[in-house]
């Protein structure tokens, strides 16, 4: 009597289901992350050891090169909110679609005066039109200021959190331009602020 | 994984020959192997990429307020930052002792030697005063408060970019560093 021969199974495991899965995750990744917007001002940050990361939310960064200085409020609804008063305090009502737009522009660097044309161009015009001349921070004409204040009032009404604020600094930039921002923060009795680096190895 | 090849040949019909069809599956190892590696580097760049914040607080500025706290000269350590990448620094009062000049690697060092001499002579601990001149840049600063970090030292620092006595500045401008 013969034996009755067992069935061997082949080993190969169908892959597809798992190939979907992952394809999946993958696409859900990249259209998840939201594209990093382009610095107007290319700056080379410092390096420092530090370890703590920049938090996302109720912080305006404050970008500093080539002596000109940059603003952005982080969050959609607090730039709706810091135009929305800025426009109360210079006189100058926005349309909603300005407004929208606004929202989504990252770190900008115009007087008041021409932000209603710049916020109009294209995203890619924006650098060329050279509009884009740094926030004013003169002691008579001190634009930054209103800025920070503002976005500070819209942060605190809205999230009712306090503002951080953070400078991103060119490494070459000379001290005297730091200074001068530090001194604006420091007369809105701000006297702590986080100065953003990148990371460099332990030790040298 | 070499498939087996299952497709038994159908045997012999009619005398006709076939050509024997191979199988259509593909082995999606390779591919699978792949679509996981990019989520994982997807996953990796998108959470490295977070800048890193070091804070910073400097003292109250109140124009009504001119109280001073007077530092203790034994156990000060002042820092000045000047140009091309240059620093000096002196113990105690300023103009009493000729500040050292030296550069960002020496710095660490001299650091060090002077908290644990003072923690050896007074057992308390140093008190940093970093003073940026105008010729320094932001790098000098970013990296001195950097030094700080490294070496220890707990009390906060006092950045007093005010203050620059005639002294400093002199002895700046003659060793070219302002």
């Amino acid at each position: 009597m013969p034996r009755a021969k067992v069935q061997r199974k082949s080993t190969s495991i169908d892959m597809t289901a798992m190939c979907d899965v992952s394809f999946l995750l993958l696409t859900y990744f990249i259209l998840s992350a939201t594209a990093k917007q382009p610095d107007p001002l290319d700056v080379r940050l410092p390096t420092s050891t530090y370890k703590i990361k920049v938090p996302e939310k109720d912080i305006a960064i404050l970008t500093i090169g080539k002596d000109k200085v940059y603003f952005e409020a982080a969050g959609q609804d607090i730039k709706v909110a810091t135009l929305e008063k800025i426009g109360e305090q210079y006189k100058i009502s926005f349309t909603p679609e300005e407004k929208k737009r606004f929202s989504v522009i990252g770190s900008f660097g115009v007087p008041i005066q021409s932000l209603k044309q710049f916020v109009m161009l294209d995203g890619d015009k924006r650098k060329k039109s050279g509009l884009e001349t740094g926030i004013p921070t003169d002691s008579t004409n001190n634009q930054l200021a209103d800025w920070i204040l503002q976005s500070r009032k819209a942060v605190a009404e809205l999230h009712s959190e306090g503002m951080r604020v953070s400078i991103k600094g060119d490494a070459e930039e000379g001290y005297p331009m730091v200074k001068k921002i530090v001194d604006i923060l420091q007369k809105q009795k701000i006297n702590k602020f986080s100065l953003i680096t990148t990371a460099e190895g332990g030790s040298k | 994984m070499a498939e087996l090849d299952t497709s038994g040949g159908g045997g012999k019909k009619g005398g006709k020959v076939r050509s024997k069809k191979s199988s259509t599956k593909v082995d999606l190892t390779a591919m699978v192997d792949l679509a996981f590696l990019l989520i994982t580097f997807f996953m990796l760049t998108t959470t490295l990429n977070k800048p890193i914040a070091m804070d910073i607080a400097k003292p109250d500025k109140d124009e009504k307020n001119e109280q001073r706290l007077e530092l203790r000269a034994s156990q000060t350590m002042t820092i000045l930052l000047g140009k091309n990448n240059k620093v000096a620094w002196y113990m105690g009062e300023a103009g009493k002792s000729a500040p050292e000049v030296q550069d960002f690697t020496q710095i660490r060092k001299s650091i060090l030697e002077n908290k644990q001499k003072v923690q050896a002579a007074s057992g308390k601990s140093i008190v940093m005063v970093i003073k940026p001149t105008s010729g320094a840049t932001y790098k000098n600063f970013v990296d001195i408060m950097d030094e700080l970090a490294i070496t220890g030292i707990k009390s906060a620092p006092a950045i007093d970019d005010e203050n620059i006595t005639d002294a400093e500045k002199a002895f700046m401008k003659s060793q070219n560093l302002l």
